[in-house]
């Protein structure tokens, strides 16, 4: 069994017996301190808590007790995490445990970020009426119960039905916007910060499979899914290098400037109705904003390297970003044409009647919009085949050639992130969004005794009506097309590039956009009989051409699992789960 | 200014635009003032943002931070002999900009002491409806925004006809 030991930890072993002596010593104190600082609020708010709490408050709350105190569980829990994976650690890295592992991790997830709807939308019917108001709110669960206002009144609601009063202390916070902001922020953060690491895992084992080969399979027992965080783990103890001759300052702020826009974009990135950090009207624009200020961190790394190699990749991504940002916007145009609003909320609420309802089948101007628009992304994202900026084969790695360590982890993040962030407005643009593929007449009737409402909850969040798991699925989907355009396709050249976006993208995009305003100016605007007809016809075709592509789809998988040892070798095979 | 937060967001995005600005005035190397640059509209932009003109603050983002930006620092890098291109302004040059900008900030600080402070009637938490933002420059505004729309266009054309080769 292998021991891990941390960098910090002593080679002497009678340091090392000191040193775990103090480390215990460390966390019991550290947990004491906890259970006072618990014991402390306790006692403060057994005392009485008052009914209305200015905002300073809670914050004074938040960032003096809680987060201590926080802080405080996690340094214990950590310790406690190190102590058992100690004793645990060789059972761990068994295959099936580690699959197991990673499955259950994956359901928890899903779970999780359902019971915080659920949390959520609870509190949010409980405390919809600004806090201190005397209205006598309607009777929400059905149950006799009326929705208590104020936190003397959800005190004394969940005294009388939880006998511990501790209830009422942990609802508390989530009637403060400040909370649900920090929460949603903190999601949103872990959010960015998971996409990357499961993505670049996910895109090694894909692009092995492609090349039959294996990808990562050590690190974490199966199938090496705890890859990303090993190699996350040794960028941050490489040498963090500064070249002497390049801009020091700009050459520390570009990683920055790539990597906070995407962070940004997910601020009005809706992950399903009510999951939203903010539903901006202008969602749409603020994206496209943010995915264009990106660039502005590639171009000054390129410059502050001040490496011939950094500065021609950041030449490239300034005009391949430049030019391909006019086409991207004009094919997004069309569904905000179409539906008639910036807002994405919104335009998602506009397809929620199942598969044909998708803005992608709704008129064929649209169906074209969307593969300019996938094309245009993928040039934005700078992936291949037009990943000119960074291509290994000619300019060594193009702009992050200076960089190492962290630095060069945070163009990264920030690419992955974006790859995330233009499939999920693809999806939430064209693919119907969060909504389910299904009519939404399929959709289970909530309500009822508890378990089967808990069922029908799930079902419908899952796979019948919408919810972010939904969306999640459909944008991962789309990211999955990036990765396997990535392997198959050779990359272009920066003139083919050029030529491709103003002389084919460009004027495809600007004829759909003209189409588009025609179609719509005869169908919503004209009353022309034959028009209806047409619109319809082309609709239905459309909506059987998506049939044919989902089934062949399916199909050339199929066929593809059924000759795998043809097709791959018995050597990727055999390592496949069922193989 | 309705809570300390919008007041705070306030003086914190003002500090980062007029700071950034003081660093593109001071600062002699170009592509450093153009990351300056950066954080002025950056700043004026979250400073819409605080008003709720939303619609505005995107429209600076993608105008002037991700296109014009990415231009300037473009054209810097195409047409800049050594990497480390540096202002060295002659002494005329100080002169023609002190007397511009003394001109610009007696017009600009008349106009503030004659204008009205007095707040506006309306509400400033709704932001305006995009679709009437459209609306308005499709009818009421139409002329000046086809004129402008017209000016693009001969900048275009110019652009094209310097660029094009010699034959």
């Amino acid at each position: 069994m292998a021991q891990i030991t941390l960098p910090w930890t002593p080679k002497d072993p009678e340091k090392l017996r000191a040193y775990r002596a103090k480390a215990v010593k460390l966390l019991f104190g550290l947990a004491l301190l906890q259970l006072l600082t618990a014991g402390a609020l306790y006692t403060v708010f057994s005392i009485g808590v008052p009914a209305r709490i200015e905002d300073w408050k809670v914050i004074v709350v938040v960032l003096g007790v809680l987060g201590p105190a926080a802080g405080f569980g996690a340094c214990f829990l950590g310790g406690l995490a190190v102590i058992l994976y100690r004793q645990i650690g060789a059972f761990l890295r068994l295959p099936w445990v580690a699959f197991v592992l990673f499955c259950g991790g994956v359901v928890g997830a899903c779970l999780l970020v359902w019971a915080h709807a659920l949390l959520f939308d609870f509190t949010k019917h409980m405390l919809e009426k600004p806090i201190g108001t005397t209205e006598v709110a309607t009777d929400l669960l059905g149950s006799g119960l009326v929705a208590p206002l104020t936190v003397r009144e959800i005190y004394s609601e969940i005294r009388s039905v939880i006998p511990q009063p501790l209830a009422a202390y942990l609802l508390w916070p989530l009637q403060f916007d400040l909370v649900r902001d920090l929460v949603a922020l903190a999601g949103i953060i872990g959010f960015v910060s998971i996409v990357p690491v499961f993505g670049i895992w996910w895109e090694r084992k894909v692009a092995g499979r492609i090349q039959s080969r294996l990808g990562p399979m050590r690190v974490g027992g199966w199938h090496g899914w705890l890859q990303s965080p090993a190699d996350g783990l040794k960028l941050i103890f490489k040498e963090d290098f500064i070249p002497p001759e390049g801009d020091r300052i700009l050459f520390r702020l570009a990683p920055y400037l790539t990597f906070v826009p995407a962070i940004c974009a997910f601020i009005a990135l809706p992950f399903a109705g009510a999951y939203v950090f903010r539903d901006l009207d202008v969602a749409l624009l603020f994206i496209l904003a943010m995915l264009g200020i990106e660039v502005v961190g590639v171009i000054l790394a390129g410059w502050a390297s001040n490496n011939k190699w950094s500065v021609y990749g950041a030449m490239r991504e300034a005009c391949q970003m430049v030019s391909y940002e006019i086409p991207m916007g004009m094919s997004l145009l069309i569904p905000v044409m179409t539906v008639g609003t910036l807002r994405l909320t919104a335009i998602a609420d506009a397809q929620g009647d199942g598969f044909h309802s998708w803005l992608l089948f709704r008129n064929p101007f649209c169906f074209v919009a969307f593969f300019c628009y996938y094309v245009a992304a993928l040039a934005s994202c700078k992936r291949a085949p037009f990943d000119l900026p960074e291509s290994e084969s000619e300019l060594v790695a193009g702009f992050h050639t200076e960089y190492s360590g962290f630095r060069w982890s945070l163009f990264f993040f920030g690419e992955y992130a974006a790859m995330f962030i233009v499939s999920g407005l693809a999806v939430i643009l064209f693919l119907g969004g969060w909504k389910s593929p299904f009519p939404e007449s399929w959709a289970l009737q909530t309500g009822g005794p508890w378990y089967q409402d808990f069922v029908a909850r799930v079902l419908n969040g899952m796979l019948l009506k919408e919810g972010p798991i939904l969306f999640i699925l459909k944008a991962a989907f789309l990211y999955y097309v990036q990765l396997w355009v990535r392997w198959t396709l050779p990359r272009i050249r920066i003139d083919q590039v050029l030529y491709g976006c103003v002389q084919v993208l460009l004027p495809l995009t600007m004829l759909v956009l003209l189409g588009n305003t025609f179609w719509i100016l005869a169908t919503k605007h004209l009353e022309l009989g034959w028009v209806d007809t047409l619109d319809t016809i082309f609709h239905a075709a459309l909506v059987i051409l998506g049939y044919i592509l989902v089934i062949g789809m399916i199909a050339i998988a199929a066929y593809g699992y059924m000759n795998r040892r043809r097709l791959v070798g018995t050597l990727a095979v055999d390592h496949l789960p069922g193989a | 200014m309705n809570s300390p937060v919008e007041a705070i967001s306030f003086y914190v995005f003002a500090a980062v635009t007029l700071g950034s600005a003081v660093g593109i005035v001071l600062s002699k190397n170009i592509v450093r003032a153009a990351t300056c640059l950066l954080g002025t509209l950056g700043g004026v932009a979250c400073l819409y943002f605080v008003l709720h003109a939303n619609l505005l603050a995107a429209i600076q983002l993608i105008v002037y931070a991700g296109g014009t930006l990415i231009l300037i620092v473009f054209g810097v890098m195409l047409t800049s002999k050594s990497p480390w291109a540096q202002f060295s302004p002659t002494r005329g040059q100080v002169a023609a900009a002190v007397v511009v900008a003394a001109m610009l900030a007696f017009s600009m600080c008349s106009l503030m002491l004659s204008a009205d402070w007095s707040r506006p009637s309306g509400s400033l938490l709704e932001s305006p409806k995009v679709a009437e933002v459209g609306k308005m420059l499709l009818t009421d505004y139409l002329v000046p925004f086809e004129v402008a729309s017209v000016i693009l266009l001969v900048v275009m054309i110019g652009a094209a006809y310097l660029a094009r080769p010699e034959k």
